[in-house]
């Protein structure tokens, strides 16, 4: 018995999965984002596995591509955070509720 | 064959990455919710570990353990007439479909696909190695545009951030 | 007491004479021991038939392959686990029981010696009665603390009031790790050490929070939001002032840079002075101690996020704080006092005295800021922390980082170049400090101008003319 790449895949699979979850379910704006940040950390695993087991310590020409891109997208995902954050905060002062049922304004 | 360790270490961090991922969804708390998401980002970090990505462990530790929920934290303490109960909106069933499905289709995907040498590979197969230098040699080689609109990235959202949430100064 | 009131001077004795002699004694025999057996290691006479006793990083070596031939030769029935689980096993356990028994008998006597010092700088006498001088004190705390019955709040929040304590212990404990007690003596030499230290350290922040939060009191939770805003404030500052250091050594690894310091004969703090100012600092506010201490500040906000905390659960928090302490010192040694090294002198006496030492000396550092200087307001904290060390640390790391292109690049002698380095950075920071200071609206006080004040004692219009002050009649 070992642990193989599917392995690694399906554990991704199923952290995005409860991402989507959360984020299509939540009412909370805060909440949504946390459902946000989980999808981005299964697509790291993943990233991580295929790097791993698709040989990236012995690749010559690009050796560390999955790593570099999983560097990219925790950029990413601070930048979202500290954005998406500071957006709920700023609705909130407006309208006093980070309820995105509530926060209808621009709907048609 | 693996040794003993890393297969429970796998299974063991696999188990509480999932688990307290659903803890988040089930959380009646938003501040719990936060707190089993962040048991979920350590974890992670320690399926990192067992992938011998030790950089992108210690880095994920740092902003998803030590920097994310903490701003997240302040979000909510910063909205304290909102609600804090995590409730559910009319979506959650097509929501919780949605993502069960997508799970199940790749994870389907996953085990049945023919993955070649890649699917046959163990995790003892490799060396142990720090992946400090690779990454950075990558980082300022061959991804050297992406690594500057990437901080280019991260300077417009502090200041986007700065600007969103300041108070209008009295005049 | 009526010594205090009456002025007459305090008996200059801490510890009692026969005490002070018998340790004095032991050091002198144990450091002579170490110096014999180095003097015969260097030698070459003991070569090839005894190994180094002083370096248990060898004896531990030593450990695991005679274990590795053991468990090659008879299979035992829990080989599933893997080749070499129990040399592993074994030697991990020995690792994490020698750190955790040096860090928690350090707690011991650090809080004994924390109070005692800092009774000595504020003129009193520090616990002086249970035990001779005092010396029993935190054994009586100690029971004192697990004797106390631990409250739960009306309204908590069960389980993350629960948690705190224990998970704010681990990073605690777990930073310990990387720190190397000597040559091969780290007990988790990991590759990205400084980073790992860093993510760590950064895991007390949420542990903070769910205490404040779930004690369900306001003060707790100011406290805790206070502690979040420095803490989140002053790691970007910490993080670039280490990365000063990893650029010019070359490696995240701290045997790697306590190496580096080795081998090129200084000191980081010599050539990094900005960036170990910068460090020290910083951490003395993720410490939350004095002058940073807002967080637990007792006169505005009680005793912050652990207000609510009793009993021996009060008493971890104590304990992690004081641990915290002496962990940055341990890193203030190994990344800018050299670490075990002692240019040549770890040959004769072992790494681990060297690092000892060191910590004990940044320790002290610790504590007299601690018992020196008064709290900083909120405001002013975080002013201090965006508006002067971070730009002041970027610009370090900006020459910093010329310097370590041109030392990895030109062929010139090490001590040459690095003698110029220091030169530099010296003279950087303190023109950077002065002049970040000015700008800042900081004027020294012998530039300012200074109103003589006029007392009806004899001589102070004298006084005040000396000093070149307006006339000022008889304002008396």
């Amino acid at each position: 018995m070992s642990v193989e790449l599917a392995h690694y895949l399906t554990v991704g699979a199923m952290i995005f999965g409860v991402g989507i979850a959360i984020a299509l379910a939540k009412r909370n704006a805060i909440a949504v984002l946390m459902g946000v940040e989980l999808m981005l950390n299964g697509v790291n695993l993943t990233f991580l596995a295929f790097s791993r087991f698709g040989g990236a310590f012995d690749a010559a020409d690009a050796p560390l591509a999955g790593h570099v891109f999983v560097v990219f997208v925790l950029t990413v995902a601070a930048a979202e955070a500290a954005v998406a954050l500071a957006m709920a905060v700023l609705i909130y002062r407006r309208r006093e509720t980070v309820d995105l049922d509530r926060i209808n304004l621009m709907r048609w | 064959m693996d040794s003993a360790g890393i297969i429970v270490a796998f299974w063991l961090l696999s188990a509480i990455a999932v688990g307290s991922a659903v803890g988040v969804f089930l959380a009646r708390n938003l501040i719990h919710a936060v707190v089993l998401l962040v048991l979920s980002f350590v974890a992670t970090a320690g399926l990192f570990v067992t992938l011998s990505a030790d950089f992108i462990a210690a880095a994920q530790v740092l902003i998803y353990a030590g920097a994310i929920p903490v701003l997240m934290v302040f979000a909510v303490m910063l909205t304290p007439l909102a609600g804090r109960d995590n409730g559910n909106s009319l979506y959650v069933v097509p929501g919780v479909l949605l993502g069960g499905a997508f799970a199940v289709i790749v994870a389907i995907v996953a085990i049945d696909a023919e993955w070649g040498a890649a699917g046959a590979a163990t995790l003892a197969g490799q060396s142990f190695e720090t992946t400090a230098d690779a990454i950075g040699d990558a980082l300022l080689g061959r991804y050297v545009l992406a690594f500057e609109v990437a901080s280019v990235l991260l300077l417009a959202a502090l200041i986007g951030a700065i600007v969103l949430v300041r108070e209008d100064e009295p005049a | 007491m009526s010594a205090l009131r009456m002025g007459r001077r305090l008996p200059r004795r801490t510890v009692p004479r026969a005490l002070m002699a018998l340790g004095a004694l032991v050091a002198i025999g144990f450091v002579a021991v170490n110096v014999a057996i180095g003097y015969v290691v260097i030698d070459g006479r003991l070569d090839g038939q005894w190994y180094d006793v002083r370096d248990l990083g060898i004896g531990v070596q030593e450990l695991r392959e005679w274990l590795d031939d053991r468990n090659a030769q008879q299979p035992g029935i829990l080989d599933f686990l893997g080749q070499h689980w129990i040399s592993y096993a074994v030697t991990a356990l020995l690792g994490a029981t020698g750190i955790l028994s040096i860090v928690g008998g350090a707690l011991l006597i650090l809080i004994w010696v924390e109070r005692r010092l800092i009774g000595r700088m504020q003129i009193r006498r520090g616990p002086n009665r249970v035990g001779p001088y005092g010396l029993l004190q935190p054994i009586a705390d100690a029971v004192k603390l697990i004797q106390k019955e631990v409250l739960m709040p009306r309204g908590a929040d069960k389980v993350l009031f629960f948690l705190p304590p224990a998970l704010i212990f681990i990073p605690m404990i777990v930073a310990w790790g990387p720190i190397p007690w000597g040559a091969q003596m780290a007990y988790l030499d990991v590759h990205v050490g400084i980073l790992f230290l860093i993510a760590v350290s950064s895991l007390t922040t949420l542990a903070i929070f769910m205490a404040g939060w779930s004690s369900n009191n306001h003060y707790a939770l100011l406290g805790a939001m206070r502690t979040i805003a420095m803490m989140i404030s002053y790691e970007i500052p910490l993080s670039i002032a280490l990365l000063s250091v990893v650029l010019l050594s070359g490696s995240m690894q701290l045997s790697t840079i306590v190496e580096w310091q080795s081998t090129h004969n200084v000191w980081l703090a010599a050539l990094l002075p900005l960036a170990m100012f910068t460090y020290f600092f910083s951490s003395t506010a993720e410490l939350n101690r004095t002058p940073n201490d807002i967080a637990e500040a007792e006169s505005e906000i009680v005793a912050g996020f652990h207000t609510e905390y009793s009993g021996m659960k009060f008493g971890l928090f104590y304990a992690v704080e004081l641990g915290n302490a002496l962990f940055v010192a341990a890193l203030t040694a190994t990344l800018f006092l050299g670490g075990w090294s002692l240019f040549g002198l770890e040959e004769w006496i072992p790494g681990y005295l060297i690092l000892g030492a060191k910590i004990s000396a940044a320790y002290f550092l610790l504590v007299w800021l601690r018992g020196t200087l008064p709290r900083f307001r909120l405001d002013q904290l975080m002013k201090f922390a965006w508006q002067f060390l971070i730009p002041l640390s970027l610009l370090n790391l900006l020459i910093v980082a010329v310097e370590a292109s041109v030392f990895a690049r030109w062929e010139v002698k090490g001590i040459v170049s690095l003698g110029l380095f220091a030169i530099v950075n010296w003279a950087a920071a303190i023109i950077l400090v002065r002049e970040w200071a000015r700008r800042m609206g900081y004027r020294p006080e012998r530039e300012a101008v200074r109103q003589p004040i006029l007392t009806q004692g004899v001589g102070g219009l004298q006084a005040a003319r000396r000093l070149g002050a307006p006339e000022m009649g008889t304002q008396v």
